[in-house]
C-alpha cells in the first residue's frame, strides 16, 4: 500500500476527434480504481480545479479534466482562455459530451482502471455534469450548483444555453447535487423543480441544499468559499463515488 | 454560473498585456464572478485584439463602484481637454 500519485497534462481524444489538453491524476498503488471526469467552472481549466483533480487521486480514485477551452485558446492563461470562450458564446453541448466521452474513455484504459466512471462538474459544469450523465452512459454524477437544467437562461445572457430537463428520462446514473440555499443560478425553486421532475420518473438522486452558503461555496480561492458546506459537500462526494465507483 | 450581459464595442487604439503593447481592437464589459478581486461579483472589462490571440488582452476587475468612478473620469477627462484633441479624426490629421 502507498499514497503516492502521479499528476501531469496529457493529451486526449476529445469530440470530433480532436486531439485536446487534460490534467489527470492517479494513484500508484496498483488498483483497480474508478475514474471521474471533472468539469472545470466557467473561469476555466485553472489551478483551483486542477487541485481537486488531485485531491481524488489523493482520495484513491483517478480523476481527468479536459480543457474545454483547448481549442479556442490553446497554451492561453485560463483567464485569458475564459474570456475568449464567454465572447464566442460558451461550450457547444453536442461538443462538451464529445470531450467528457473521450475523457472517460481515456480513464477507462488506464492500466488499474475497474471500468466505472463518475462525472462531476462545479458552475456551469454542473449543468454539462447533468448533460454528460443524461447523454453518455455513466456510473454516478454530481452536480456541483449547476444552473439552467431546468430554468431558461435570463435574456441578454452572451452564454448561449438551454434546459435539460426534457433529458432527464435518461440520466443514466445515480446524481448527487450540492446547492446552495442563497444561491440564484440555480435557485432553491430550480433545483426543487430539478427534484421533483427526478421523483417522477423513479431516478435515483440525492440532493443537500446548505443553509448559509450561495454559488460557488466549494472554491477554496473566492469569498463565497464556506468551509462547514465544502467540508460536508466533500464528504457526500467522496462517499458517494466510493459507493457507485468500486 | 453568473454571467450577465455582455457589452461588446469596437475600440481603436492600444493596450498593453502580458506580451507588451497591441492593437486595440474590441472591448467587452460584463459582470460576472472575478478571476482576482475579493469580491463575488465585479464589473469585468476586457480590451481584447481577438486577431493575436486569447492572450492580446488587458483585464480589468471592478467594483460596480469604482467602475462608475472610472466611466465619469474618462468623461471628466475628455471634456476638460480641447474638444476632439482624441479623437480618431485628430490623430490622422495631426
Amino acid at each position: 500500500m502507498t499514497d503516492a500519485m502521479r499528476a501531469e497534462t496529457i493529451t486526449i481524444t476529445g469530440h470530433g476527434g480532436d486531439r485536446i489538453e487534460a490534467y489527470l491524476a492517479r494513484p500508484l498503488d496498483g488498483g483497480p480504481r474508478g475514474g471521474v471526469v471533472v468539469i472545470h467552472h466557467m473561469p476555466g481549466y485553472d489551478a483551483a480545479t486542477k487541485e481537486i483533480v488531485r485531491r481524488f487521486a489523493a482520495e484513491g480514485l483517478s480523476a481527468l479534466c479536459p480543457n474545454l477551452y483547448s481549442r479556442e485558446a490553446p497554451g492561453a492563461d485560463p483567464d485569458d482562455a475564459a474570456a475568449t470562450v464567454r465572447a464566442a458564446g460558451g461550450v457547444p453541448d453536442e461538443r462538451l459530451v464529445g470531450d467528457v466521452a473521450g475523457a472517460a474513455e481515456h480513464l477507462k484504459s488506464l492500466d488499474n482502471a475497474n471500468g466505472k466512471i463518475g462525472v462531476i462538474g462545479y458552475c456551469s459544469g454542473g449543468r454539462q455534469t447533468f448533460l454528460a450523465a443524461c447523454s453518455l452512459t455513466v456510473d454516478a454524477a454530481v452536480d456541483c450548483y449547476g444552473a439552467f437544467v431546468v430554468n431558461e437562461p435570463p435574456p441578454g445572457r452572451p452564454i448561449k444555453m438551454h434546459p435539460l430537463l426534457h433529458l432527464a428520462p435518461q440520466l443514466s446514473a445515480p446524481l448527487l447535487g450540492l446547492f446552495g440555499a442563497e444561491d440564484q443560478y440555480p435557485s432553491p425553486e430550480e433545483t426543487k423543480a430539478l427534484a421533483a421532475e427526478l421523483d417522477r420518473l423513479g431516478k435515483q438522486y440525492e440532493f443537500h441544499t446548505y443553509d448559509g452558503a450561495g454559488h460557488a461555496f466549494f472554491a477554496v480561492d473566492r469569498p463565497s468559499y464556506r468551509p462547514e458546506a465544502a467540508v460536508d459537500g466533500w464528504r457526500r462526494i467522496l462517499d458517494f463515488f466510493r459507493t457507485h465507483l468500486s | 454560473m453568473c454571467t450577465y450581459l455582455t457589452e461588446a464595442i469596437p475600440v481603436d487604439g492600444s493596450g498593453k498585456g502580458a506580451r507588451g503593447w497591441f492593437e486595440a481592437r474590441k472591448a467587452i464589459v460584463y459582470v460576472d464572478h472575478p478571476v482576482h478581486a475579493p469580491y463575488g461579483h465585479t464589473v469585468n472589462i476586457d480590451v481584447l485584439n481577438p486577431e493575436l490571440g486569447p492572450s492580446a488582452r488587458v483585464a480589468l476587475e471592478l467594483t460596480e463602484e469604482t467602475a462608475l468612478a472610472l466611466a465619469d473620469a474618462i468623461q471628466q477627462a475628455i471634456r476638460s481637454a480641447p474638444a476632439g484633441i482624441a479623437s480618431r479624426t485628430a490623430v490622422t490629421q495631426a
